[in-house]
């Protein structure tokens, strides 16, 4: 074992800062999956029939549908009748209305996240909406908001305030049989975020949504929709975290942006979900949906993900370029670490002239962990000189970690031109001895090349994301062997 | 400030340094000459920590500490800088955080507080002008991309930034044109002091004309072999390394 191995495996093992769990009356379903559990979650949030029907429609779909294989992940089949799908905080009788009523345990768990949810330590700029397992337990500056027109509010109140909204574009570009997940999602969502941006409108703030699972065997479902009218513009923001636990928790979510004319969604995640401990135990199943439909001209969509947690993650966040001239973006980097494995890329659909898509993936792989980029790239017969640009770069930290890239290209325009780089490398000894000769010990050495490597993702980054993104790198690289 | 005993190193089993003994104290401007496979450069590895050496025997002592309980970084702390032969590149990381990274590292080390911003720009930008490259490479990632001179060159800027009481320099000559050449020995001269020592690893002699050691020394076999004056080198030049018996696996 060489020294700087040694200097490694010697670090102090900073636990997962995020796994507390908040001890809070809460009302749970028995774990268990059947037309009644959904008809109750339904009842729960007194939704109107209509979206009952599209639950069960749901429901019925996902129940012919067989749970898909072809990742490069491996993990023990999931009993979904296991798994809770609903959980919320006991409130009152009434839901609180404003966050001057929610339970004080609630308010301190956001704040311990850094989420402070109270205006008067609000985070500067951004409007935070804070989804607690099943429910969302308030939304920040909803007054200033109002005033520009946006609608920002948990999507259980859009279904009433909005129902026209809800009704013309849930599922429309996540259709409930899409996959097996998005199925499941879509008969069993609980909460999320439903933004709208009206036509023109730029929106004053950040938008953010911050997910965090407490309960134990319970499975997060969320949804979220995002509108963009024509010519208006928004950056979204999402950030997720969970308790440590032995269990194996899933989370199956589903996003839709749709994106009239002129208009642009910004799109960014940190995903922190409890990746389970050094030896594999435990951890989140993050299986999910993300889709944006560019439907207007001149429209456009930024996908821009920090993946550092979660056991299994399996997502492909993708654009859909149905408007002449529309672009989509993807920015990703994939970080794994000991038994923890990725399979995430994106998917580029161009189907309207002139159509561009940029796809930059960064994948780190260290301990033990597995990670793979996955990407189609689809040009259709109408989209004339149609443009595509992908690389992916893979980094190996140590010997025991694998990492693997599956590019799609199917391309039935003679006009496109779709380009892609793929390279790998490691960090290697030289690059640690050069860090240490200036006086750098090993962990800030690699977490600086690793940086260094994911640097074009996070110049992508609202500026506090990246800040918290170089942060999660570092806390993740963690006792993790250079060998 | 630097005692080498006895120093007995080697690399993938094999023995390379076989009882190395030298002598450095501070202001003290010391050439190693010797042939290809002399084991030069792994001296200036050993000294610096590279766990790919082995130390099998022998002593390293500096500033009255044992070099050899020391990790690299707290070498580097403690003032000794190697100046590679190949420098590798970091991309993505900017030669800025690289340097700024290090020397608050140091000075962490040293108990000082963070160099100020502004402080550590202005001295930045005049060591890269000292070294005569365009600022602009203070932004760009560690060696991406440099040609050869241009990497050697960001070596003897970083060891001007990080103002080394031992600096190392492993065959910074070879590559470097003329004009390259002199740059680098400015560089060199202009961190020399009393209380600073220097040793240059060298094959050739040119080097020397530019920075005049104080004691020059052969190395062959592991060995020290013969030391002397600056004249040394001259004579070596002259002569070749067949004078002192040794074979020089390449014709200089």
């Amino acid at each position: 074992m060489s020294d700087s191995d040694k200097a490694v495996k010697e670090l102090i093992k900073r636990e997962y800062e995020h796994g507390f769990v908040t001890d809070i009356e809460s009302e749970t379903f028995e774990p268990g999956l059947s037309e009644d559990v959904i008809r109750r979650i339904s009842a729960k949030k007194n939704e109107p029939s209509w979206l009952l029907d599209w639950r069960l429609k749901a429901f019925e779909v996902w129940n012919s549908m067989e749970e898909p294989e072809w990742a490069h992940v491996d993990f023990p089949q999931i009993d979904f009748n296991d798994i809770a799908y609903f959980s919320a905080p006991k409130s009152k009788d009434d839901a609180p209305k404003s966050l001057d009523e929610v339970d004080p345990e609630l308010l301190k768990t956001y704040e311990k996240l850094g989420i402070p949810l109270h205006e008067r330590a609000r985070l500067a700029g951004v409007a935070v909406d804070a989804v607690f397992d099943s429910v969302s337990i308030g939304v920040t500056f909803k007054e200033k908001l109002t005033e520009a027109g946006v609608i920002f509010c948990p999507i259980s109140e859009a279904v009433h305030s909005h129902p026209e909204l809800i009704k013309k574009y849930l599922g429309s570009v996540v259709p409930q049989r899409d996959n097996f997940y998005a199925a499941l999602n879509s008969a069993v969502f609980s909460d999320g975020s439903f933004v709208f941006i009206p036509k023109g409108v730029r929106c004053p703030l950040e938008l953010s949504t911050y997910f965090r699972i407490n309960e134990a065997n319970t499975g997060q479902f969320e949804r979220t929709l995002i509108v963009a009218e024509a010519g208006s513009h928004v950056s979204y923001l999402e950030g997720c975290t969970a308790p440590m636990r032995d269990e194996n928790q899933l989370h199956a979510a589903v996003v839709e942006l749709v994106i009239l004319d002129d208009a642009e969604i910004k799109y960014s995640t940190v995903q922190n979900w409890y990746p389970g401990d050094e030896n594999g135990l435990g951890g989140i199943y993050n299986f999910v949906t993300k889709r944006a439909a560019c439907i207007g001209n001149n429209s456009k969509v930024s996908w821009t993900q920090v993946e550092t947690g979660s056991a299994i993650t399996w997502k492909y966040p993708s654009c859909i370029l149905r408007g002449d001239n529309s672009v989509g973006e993807f920015y990703s980097v994939a970080l794994t670490n000991n038994f923890q494995q990725a399979d995430t890329g994106t998917k580029m659909i161009h189907l309207g002239k002139n159509t561009r898509s940029t796809i930059i993936a960064k994948g780190i792989s260290a301990g033990k962990s597995d990670s793979s980029y996955r990407g189609l790239v689809r040009i259709g017969p109408g989209a004339q000189n149609a443009r595509n640009f992908t690389q992916c770069d893979s980094l190996l930290i140590g010997d025991k970690c694998g990492a693997h890239t599956f590019p799609y290209i199917e391309s039935k325009n003679k006009s496109a031109v779709v380009e892609h780089e793929a390279t790998t490398s490691k960090v290697s000894d030289d690059q640690l001895f050069l860090c240490q000769q200036r006086g750098i010990d090993t962990e800030h050495a690699v977490s600086m090349i690793v940086n260094g490597f994911c640097k074009e993702v996070f110049k992508e980054l609202p500026m506090e994301f990246a800040v918290e993104a170089t942060k999660l790198l570092e806390v993740s690289l963690e006792g993790c062997s250079v060998g | 400030m630097l005692t080498i005993k006895d120093l007995h190193a080697q690399v993938e089993g094999k023995q390379i340094l076989k009882g190395l003994n030298l002598e450095i104290k501070p202001g003290e401007v010391h050439a190693i000459m010797g042939p290809n496979g002399s084991g030069k450069s792994t001296l200036s590895q050993v000294l610096a920590g590279n766990d790919a050496y082995e130390v099998t025997g022998g002593e390293l002592t500096y500033k009255d500490k044992d070099l050899l309980e020391m990790s690299t970084e707290e070498r580097a702390r403690e003032g000794v800088f190697l100046a590679f032969q190949y420098p590798v590149e970091i991309p993505g990381v900017s030669n800025l955080q690289f340097m700024k990274t290090a020397i608050n590292n140091i000075r962490l080390h040293r108990g000082l507080d963070e160099m100020n911003a502004a402080e550590f720009m202005k001295q930045a930008k005049t060591k890269i002008q000292q070294v005569n490259l365009d600022p602009s490479f203070l932004k760009r990632g560690v060696n991406e991309g440099f040609s050869g001179g241009e990497k050697k060159r960001n070596e003897i800027m970083q060891m001007l930034m990080l103002e080394p009481s031992l600096a190392i320099l492993d065959e910074t000559d070879s590559g470097l044109d003329i004009d390259a050449l002199k740059i680098v020995a400015d560089g060199v001269n202009a961190l020399r002091s009393p209380d600073r020592a220097v040793v240059m690893v060298t094959h050739y002699q040119r080097l020397l004309d530019y920075i005049v050691p104080d004691y020059v020394h052969v190395l062959a076999n592991g060995q020290i072999i013969k030391s002397g004056g600056k004249e040394l080198a001259l004579e070596l030049e002259e002569k070749g390394y067949g004078w002192l018996g040794i074979a020089d696996e390449e014709t200089a």
